[in-house]
């Protein structure tokens, strides 16, 4: 008699939770399959090659593509050494006690500020404070600061997950520190460096608040010229084209082009990092 | 000698570099205070944070938040119960239920849809959800507190799934098999053994997702309609913290009290998010204890 109790109880619980999973399916497949329907008869050659024309009704969004690309190249170059070299002092050098413990503290709450705080900042220090005005390379510089624990953390799995015999190996045949940091601990870890690399490039296009007061603007003639040009964004161009503008039915439909690019730049970019990640788990993890 | 003192300068650059981050942190915290505290200079702290009138351009102006703050949490509660059960019972059947090749296909896939920009969640909250739940309950408008949860709560779906899912799989083996030795069945072995053994690394996957919708600035913007005054209902427009400070600081003249007024909501903001981190940690960190995994 229990038994059946137990029986029914287990297969009410399982249902349950296939319910969960089917709903979290449904919902997000809901979002991607009203995106590309009503995204995809919006892009074509010249959506993609062309500044916008007619008041943001007609012509491409070339400039707001160009823009991410720029931000989201400057924010990894920014990012990259400062996350890579945390991740190596952390890690090889191994600091003291408080050392660490303060590092690792403010990483993660550096990782859990919201994104309008880090435009905030970006707004009084690099916009205002240093002069660069609204351009560019302070977008750069913000988005950077926002994917830099991202890549820390990423960086230090990866160096971790270096086997301490190849260390001990280039110390025994005489290297120093450095040249076995350099030569064979970091080339081991590159490809999981690059995964979290790439992870937060995506994270960087799709950042929208903190461009919002420091790079991103609705309308350039063409493309940025200069780091210290303000520019078109995707995600920016998004909400300015629901929010700003006279013409909110045309600019609806464009503004679904801009939401599939996006999409797609950033899912291709995530699904790259996963799959060289799982090609990668392999070998290392003997 | 001399490749002594390489070592030790190589050693000593990779420690200044490392601390990039501490004073990031720190950067972020004197800015907020340098241009926050003034605005207590034409409103006194009290009255800022009890005042239920938000008038910041008028004359003369008003700085009362708490219709703002009262807005960040109705909105947070109403996501938390969406992707709470939702994200747990995802992790819970992905780790429990799937086989081998559902688990191969979903756990990238949720891994992926947390990676969507929230530029792209709010877009799909304005066009799709708003007009739907606006048709369905006859309200006046959908862009309200109920559409901005609802849209937040599927957003964090993924980040809570993917957090409470790991938590899961450091759980060891041989506390599942010690539980079917003694005659117990799955579901028994889930629900009083595994998930009390992963309960506070659950419990970490809840705080950090709450801290994400807490600081989840463009969806609420584009869906939660943005009037603010003191919410009564869920299905009035409310404007939280993160879309005050997104949507007024374009237009607040620099070094003007409302231009402080913001940065004092920043400051707000940033310390309920810091908290919210520091429980993490804590919790997270009794969490390895307990399993043995020590790191």
């Amino acid at each position: 008699m229990n038994n059946i109790k137990n029986r029914i109880i287990q297969q009410a619980g399982f249902i349950l939770l296939t319910l969960c999973v089917g709903l979290t399916v449904y919902f997000l497949g809901t979002i991607l399959y009203f995106i590309i329907i009503n995204g995809f008869h919006v892009i074509s050659w010249e959506f993609l090659t062309q500044a916008p024309r007619k008041a943001m009704t007609a012509g491409g969004v070339a400039p707001a593509i160009i823009g991410t690309l720029y931000l989201t190249l400057g924010a990894v170059m920014f990012a990259l050494p400062l996350g890579l070299a945390c991740a190596v002092y952390l890690t090889e050098y191994s600091p003291s006690g408080w050392v660490v413990n303060l590092l690792r503290m403010s990483i993660s709450n550096l990782a859990g500020v919201p994104s309008v705080v880090f435009g905030l900042f970006g707004l009084a220090v690099f916009v205002k404070m240093m002069g660069f005005g609204v351009c560019i390379l302070s977008g750069s510089l913000t988005l950077g600061i926002l994917i830099l624990p991202g890549i820390i953390a990423a960086a230090q799995e990866s160096l971790i997950s270096v086997p301490q015999s190849l260390r001990e190996a280039s110390l025994a045949v005489g290297a120093t520190q450095w040249q076995t940091i350099s030569r064979v601990v970091i080339p081991a870890a590159l490809p999981g460096v690059l995964t979290g690399v790439i992870l937060s490039v995506g994270r960087a296009a799709g950042e929208t608040a903190p461009i919002l007061f420091t790079a991103a603007t609705f309308f350039t003639r063409g493309c940025p010229s200069s780091p210290l040009s303000e520019t078109m964004a995707l995600p920016y161009h998004i909400y300015a084209l629901m929010t700003e503008g006279t013409h909110p039915q045309q600019q609806t439909a464009i503004a679904y082009g801009c939401a599939l690019i996006l999409l797609v730049m950033v899912l291709m970019i995530s699904g790259a990092a996963i799959v060289i990640r799982q090609k990668n788990q392999m070998p290392l993890s003997r | 000698m001399n490749y002594e003192l390489k070592e030790k300068a190589i050693k000593y650059i990779f420690a200044a570099l490392a601390f990039s981050s501490v004073i990031f942190l720190v950067g972020i915290v004197l800015v907020l205070f340098r241009e926050g505290l003034p605005a207590f200079m034409y409103v006194n702290p009290w009255k800022f944070l009890s005042g239920s009138a938000w008038y910041p351009t008028q004359e003369p102006a008003e700085f009362g938040i708490l219709p703002i703050v009262l807005a960040s949490l109705w909105v947070t509660f109403g996501a938390m119960m969406l992707c709470v059960p939702l994200g747990i019972g995802s992790a819970l059947y992905i780790h429990e239920l799937a086989g081998f090749k559902q688990r191969a296909v979903l756990k990238p896939l949720i891994e992926l849809l947390a990676a969507i920009p929230s530029i792209v969640y709010g877009f799909f909250g304005m066009v799709v959800v708003a007009p739907f739940i606006q048709h369905l309950l006859r309200l006046p408008t959908g862009l309200c507190a109920f559409s901005a949860s609802l849209v937040l709560g599927i957003m964090a779906i993924p980040t809570v799934a993917s957090i409470a899912e790991d938590s899961l799989s450091y759980v060891p083996n041989s506390f599942r098999e010690a539980s079917f030795a003694v005659g117990a069945d799955r579901w028994q072995t889930l629900t009083k053994v595994i998930i009390p053994a992963a309960g506070s690394g659950i419990s970490t996957a809840i705080i950090l997702g709450m801290g994400r919708i807490v600081g989840e600035t463009m969806t609420v913007l584009m869906v939660a309609g943005g009037a603010a005054v003191i919410p009564h209902t869920f299905f009035q427009p409310v404007r939280p913290m993160t879309s005050t400070i997104a949507a007024e600081m374009g237009e607040a003249v620099m070094g003007s009290a409302h231009y402080h007024a913001l940065f004092a909501i920043a400051l707000l903001l940033f310390f309920c998010t810091l908290i919210i981190n520091i429980i993490a940690e804590i919790i997270g960190r009794k969490y390895r204890l307990k399993l043995g995994l020590g790191r």
